[in-house]
């Protein structure tokens, strides 16, 4: 598969503040990649220099075969892009907007109509068309904004946390939008928003501090650093002390094969616990034998599939240097 | 070229939708018709537009800042600069499409001073060759001080530090030959210095236009530092690619 964006080695400083740190990493054809990270962590920065907006301070970006520093027209003509705060201009109509955005990006005028038509019905702004961008609330305007990206139909997407401040219902229909645009269009979709990353995009890039802690297909990652196969159960244990919740991390911990437990209050005394293998196994029978053997209350037992947040947290955990074992 | 026009055009609808136009366009009509009924329209004086030409070279040094100050800053205050740039235009398109529409918006602007030359038809016999080529003169005058105002523009995010940047630059050019020349005592050295000041100046070149000469010299002048202020603002925008 081709690779429609190569970044190597990109480096960004804002004066003595380093962005982004040596990133390297890659985007195939037809992929809609998520890219993870925290507030600061260059997200913003990368999708900025690979529209062509600002320049690396080292490092090389190629979209589409074009470098963004030598041949920024080609590669403009080939990316749609969705800046985090969609500025806008508030005096102008939507489809007038839009109008305007397809012709600059070169939409003959023949088929110009045609092309706002099409990107009005797929981002839901039929009923706002006529309406001033200035009197829209922040949902609609983050669809004109996504609308303008795609008015071009072009090759590649670089959105920049496109459903922040979306209602859920908004942010369901803007996921189904993501899951048409796999195959035909590559999409790179930055958020902070796990669980929609999860939902949209096969791959991710986590970004921490202005480098690449992981990139990869999600499953393979979860496989990599969380393992799979992890036990979740709940155990009511006795009042605090000797049989505590404490106590019960602690027996859990001790069976054969643990890796590590964390836990969590689910209330009214009972707590949930999710066990790591240390390798691929299925840990359930030894652990209800332990909370048996003790007397200990139990019920829910079921093997947790790892999620993104799961593997957002542990790698964010590795790079602190941290523990194995979070605390109960 | 299609890309031109179209920045031109949207330029132009954004001005007219803005209350600052309409508030500049009012102040300089206010503030030049009074001068024009001072200076030109009075009874006796000969019927020509001398003296409201010189003064509205003065006038528009205050009121164009006001409207090219808001061009390009106001791109980067609100960050639609980011979505301009990041189109397939070249920066040249973005400046020469911002200079061309507010050059369309300072050509309305001036339109209303017709009624001038309707007044001093229907009160006297003017001689309408030089008040062609003032205008002209004019014309390129102002396509000269939104040049310099589209620079300033550039330069910073703040429209008032903008507009101030730009008076300050205009107010040099337009106003501090004749001033350093009253001023400076003579002495045989600075003789050449007075010459180039007074060529530096807006005013030598621009007189002549009223008074119906209308010399390439003088039209270069112009044209220059219109070319060399949208140059210095195309290289503006291009280093915040490099930077």
């Amino acid at each position: 598969m081709a690779k429609i964006i190569e970044v190597e080695n990109l480096t960004k400083w804002y004066g003595r503040t380093l962005a982004l740190d040596r990133a390297t990493f890659s985007v195939e054809q037809g992929q809609v990649v998520g890219l993870l990270g925290p507030n600061g962590a260059g997200k913003s920065t990368a999708m900025r220099i690979l529209t062509g907006f600002m320049p690396a301070s080292s490092g090389t970006a190629r979209v589409a075969g074009h470098d963004v520093l030598m041949d920024g027209l080609a590669v403009r003509r080939s990316v749609g892009y969705m800046p985090e705060n969609v500025p806008l201009y508030p005096e102008m109509r939507v489809e007038e907007y839009l109008g305007f955005r397809a012709a600059l990006k070169g939409i003959e005028p023949a088929k110009r109509r045609a092309a706002v038509d099409r990107v009005v019905e797929r981002c839901w702004l039929g009923t706002v068309r006529r309406r001033l961008i200035g009197q829209l609330s922040k949902g609609f305007r983050q669809r004109v904004g996504l609308a303008d990206a795609l008015v071009a139909d072009p090759p590649v997407l670089v959105l920049d946390e496109p459903t922040i401040g979306l209602d859920p219902l908004q942010i369901r229909e803007t996921r189904q939008l993501f899951r048409t645009l796999e195959g035909k269009h590559t999409a790179l979709i930055a958020s902070h928003i796990l669980w929609e990353v999860e939902r949209i995009c096969s791959q991710v890039i986590i970004i921490l501090d202005g480098r690449i802690a992981a990139a990869g297909r999600i499953d393979d990652l979860c496989k990599k650093w969380v393992g799979a196969n992890r036990a979740a159960l709940e155990v009511r244990a006795g009042a605090d002390g000797a049989d505590g919740p404490k106590e019960v991390a602690r027996v859990l911990g001790q069976v054969g094969g643990v890796a590590e437990v964390r836990r969590e209050d689910v209330g009214d005394g009972w707590s949930r616990y999710i066990v790591t293998p240390q390798g691929d196994a299925d840990l359930r029978e030894s652990l209800q034998a332990a909370v048996a053997q003790r007397g200990w209350r139990s019920r829910e037992f079921h093997v947790h599939a790892p999620t993104l947040e799961d593997l957002y947290l542990k790698i964010t955990e590795v790079r602190d240097g941290g523990q194995t074992q979070t605390a109960a | 070229m299609r890309n031109l026009l179209l920045l031109t055009r949207r330029e132009l609808s954004s001005y007219f939708v803005s209350p600052i136009a309409y508030v500049a366009m009012a102040l300089f009509l206010v503030i030049a018709g009074f001068f024009f009924a001072l200076a030109d329209f009075r009874p006796g004086a000969p019927a020509a537009m001398r003296s409201i030409f010189e003064i509205m070279m003065i006038i528009l040094v205050f009121v164009l800042p006001i409207i090219t100050m808001r061009s390009l800053s106001e791109e980067f205050r609100t960050g639609t600069a980011e979505t301009l740039l990041t189109a397939p235009v070249t920066d040249i398109e973005v400046v020469v499409g911002k200079f061309l529409g507010c050059w369309f918006v300072f050509l309305a602007m001036l339109a209303p001073t017709l009624l001038y030359v309707v007044l001093l038809a229907a009160f006297g016999d003017p001689e309408y060759g030089p008040v062609a080529s003032g205008y002209l003169g004019l014309a390129l005058l102002g396509a000269m001080y939104v040049a310099v105002g589209l620079f300033a523009s550039s330069l910073t995010s703040n429209q008032v530090i903008a507009a101030v940047t730009s008076f300050v630059i205009l107010i040099v050019l337009a106003m501090l030959g004749p001033w350093i020349a009253s001023v400076v005592p003579s002495r045989w050295w600075i003789i050449p210095v007075r010459g180039i000041i007074t060529q530096a100046t807006v005013r030598t070149h621009y007189l002549d236009f009223s008074q119906g000469v209308v010399d390439l010299v003088h039209v270069l002048y112009f044209v220059a530092l219109t070319v060399y202020a949208l140059f210095l603002t195309v290289k503006v925008l291009e280093s915040r690619r490099w930077r």
